[in-house]
């Protein structure tokens, strides 16, 4: 594990993401703190201004200061990043451990099931089950969470398929220890490097889902500030506002790319043994 | 080959029935019975619709029952009317947009085939190289990239500010009164900007995949043969190596179906296309639930039948799958 730490901290790639990512959440927490204006404060004299020294990211359509919803549009985007990532590893745990685990017509069923789940275009099931509930932070942090855990599912599996043949399972079996005392604290904790990896790759990904729906206007809903939303009235006021459609865009990007570039340099890090799991059947 | 394909048509049942299993709990979200307490504060469903819901899903008879009747309209490809003004059946609104969508996808497919492979098999073959360094981070920023937003700058700067390409539609109003190369250069011209976004992602996730698949074979003996025997660098490269480095390739191009048709939703949205996407988000929008049912089923069985192409032209190029392990 410290050598992996250290792997992490020698690629500089991979060190410019944990530093951002690390950035991105102390300005989430801090946001009252570091923003200069009330986010909802509407002010009609200030409609669509372009960026000044007293409003460095401009004002949207209400006069409201851009920069103060992006700082707390980032709150956003991580809350709704880790909870949606924190349901598909929980599901995709219990799937992958029971198939792998198993076996036979339990695996046979959970692998279906996981296919079938991947036949759907994400966006399709995500917009299906939002048109049926109502757009809310909660809903769609929900959404995300459950339409995800398909590729967690199979790492896992993968995993506990090579791990349950290894001597210290049965060690652990022969002293009468129950199953599921050997999926949880012998096996479980031994299989979640590539689950990391894929958590923290997945965060990009609900970032990014979130920020769709919400410009889709199917998200996070306004006056709630989001990167998403922000960049809808980007959209509507695009032949006079770009700062609307520029800045918010950017936040977006510099996420995504601070949490790929963590997760690959985690991957490089844990390789030898991602290989190892490679090597499954999946 | 045909024992592949009965094999893999035999594998596509159980995927078939599992699809409707989850459309039909989708349905079971909705306002109105069983899961419905906030159904009263959703001003966007009237009393009327809901009573129209609870009739077609038969929302009132056991669960078994209502999937049965469900899954006998679905078989015989009844997916109701639309509750939109017009009326419609379902089926016909979406067979009519399914055509742009197809086209788009295939178009953005080409692209992404005809550029991430020569990308990918140049900078796995000058590996550590400057055009290898900007390639990978070409690569990161086109997975970070919102496709969405990209629509947008891509808008701004070329239909905004330099106004050489049109924002919106697929053609433009006086297309009808144009000559038959004129046709088609105001769908290219239209078509330009989508196509790119659509492509956007997948080139930079399949260049990617390239690349490493090419270092993978690259180092197999089989190469070091063919070196050994004499043979140039370029026909070890593209006539032995790329091969074999091309195979996966198919099946990526078949898994990215699934996301090539979910963003058709957000740049057909964006640039105003008619296309199936267009269609689910307006459905989504006014809450039209047989034409969101209807788009869902028909876009889970569009990517279970693109695998299955996928898997059978992988069967096509390579004997060892055709034959059977």
């Amino acid at each position: 594990m410290m050598t992996a730490f250290r792997d992490v901290a020698r690629n500089p790639l991979a060190l410019a993401g944990s530093v951002t990512v690390g950035l991105l959440v102390l300005v989430a927490v801090l946001a009252p703190l570091l923003a200069p204006y009330d986010p909802s404060a509407i002010d009609a004299s200030l409609i669509l201004t372009a960026p000044s020294e007293e409003h460095v990211f401009g004002t949207d359509e209400l006069g409201r200061d851009v920069a103060s919803r992006m700082i707390y549009g980032a709150r956003i985007s991580l809350s709704v990043g880790f909870v949606a990532v924190g349901i598909s590893v929980i599901i995709g745990c219990i799937v992958g451990a029971l198939a792998g685990y198993y076996g036979g017509w339990v695996d046979a069923l959970a692998m279906r099931f996981t296919d079938i789940m991947l036949c759907f275009p994400t966006f399709f099931l995500i917009l299906a089950v939002i048109a049926f509930l109502q757009p809310s932070i909660w809903n769609i942090m929900i959404v995300i969470g459950v339409t995800s855990w398909m590729g967690v599912a199979r790492l896992v599996r993968a995993e506990f398929l090579s791990l349950k043949e290894r001597e210290f399972v049965l060690a652990a079996r022969s002293q009468g220890i129950g199953d599921g005392r050997i999926i949880l604290r012998h096996i479980l904790p031994n299989a979640m490097a590539p689950v990391y990896v894929s958590a923290i790759l997945g965060v990009a990904g609900a970032v990014l889902l979130e920020s769709g729906l919400s410009f889709l206007g199917l998200g996070v809903q306004p006056p709630t500030p989001s990167w998403g939303n922000i960049l809808t009235a980007g959209k509507d006021n695009i032949e006079i506002a770009w700062w609307l459609s520029v800045f918010p865009g950017l936040a977006i990007l510099l996420t995504v790319l601070a949490y790929n570039l963590l997760g690959e340099g985690i991957r490089d890090a844990f390789d030898p043994r991602l290989r190892v799991g490679r090597g499954a059947k999946s | 080959m045909l024992t592949h394909l009965a094999r893999r048509l035999v594998f596509m049942i159980p995927l078939l029935f599992g699809i409707t299993l989850i459309s039909f709990a989708v349905i079971h979200l909705a306002p109105g019975e069983p899961v419905g307490l906030d159904t009263s504060l959703n001003p966007k469903v009237s009393a009327e619709a809901r009573e129209r819901i609870r009739q077609i899903y038969h929302l009132d008879e056991p669960v078994p029952v209502q999937y049965w009747r469900w899954l006998k309209r679905l078989a015989v490809l009844d997916f109701g009317e639309s509750f939109s003004a017009d009326r419609r059946p379902v089926l016909d609104k979406i067979l009519e947009r399914i055509p742009i969508t197809l086209a788009l996808n295939v178009l953005s497919l080409i692209l992404i085939l005809a550029v991430a492979t020569p990308l990918g098999v140049y900078s796995a073959v000058r590996q550590h190289t400057l055009f290898d360094r900007v390639s990978t981070v070409f690569v990161f920023i086109g997975f970070a990239i919102p496709t969405f937003w990209l629509a947008l700058l891509l808008m701004i700067l070329f239909g905004v500010e330099l106004g050489w390409l049109p924002i919106s539609g697929i053609r433009s109003l006086d297309h009808n009164s144009l000559s038959a190369p004129a046709k088609i250069w105001d769908y290219s011209r239209h078509l330009a900007m989508p196509v790119f976004v659509s492509a956007f992602g997948g080139l930079a996730g399949l260049s990617r995949y390239m690349r490493s698949n090419m270092l993978e074979v690259v180092r197999q003996d089989y190469i070091t043969t063919a070196r050994a025997k004499g043979l140039t660098e370029e026909a070890v490269i593209y006539r032995h190596a790329l091969r074999n480095a091309l195979l996966p390739v198919v099946t990526i191009l078949g898994l990215s179906i699934p996301a090539l048709i979910g963003g058709s939703v957000i740049f057909e949205t964006i640039y105003a296309i008619p296309g199936m996407g267009q269609l689910f988000y307006q459905s989504v929008l006014s809450r039209d639930y047989p034409l969101v049912m209807g788009v869902l089923v028909i876009g889970a069985v569009l990517t279970l039948i693109g695998n299955l192409v996928a898997d059978l032209c992988y069967g096509l190029v390579d004997p060892r799958i055709r034959t059977g392990r």
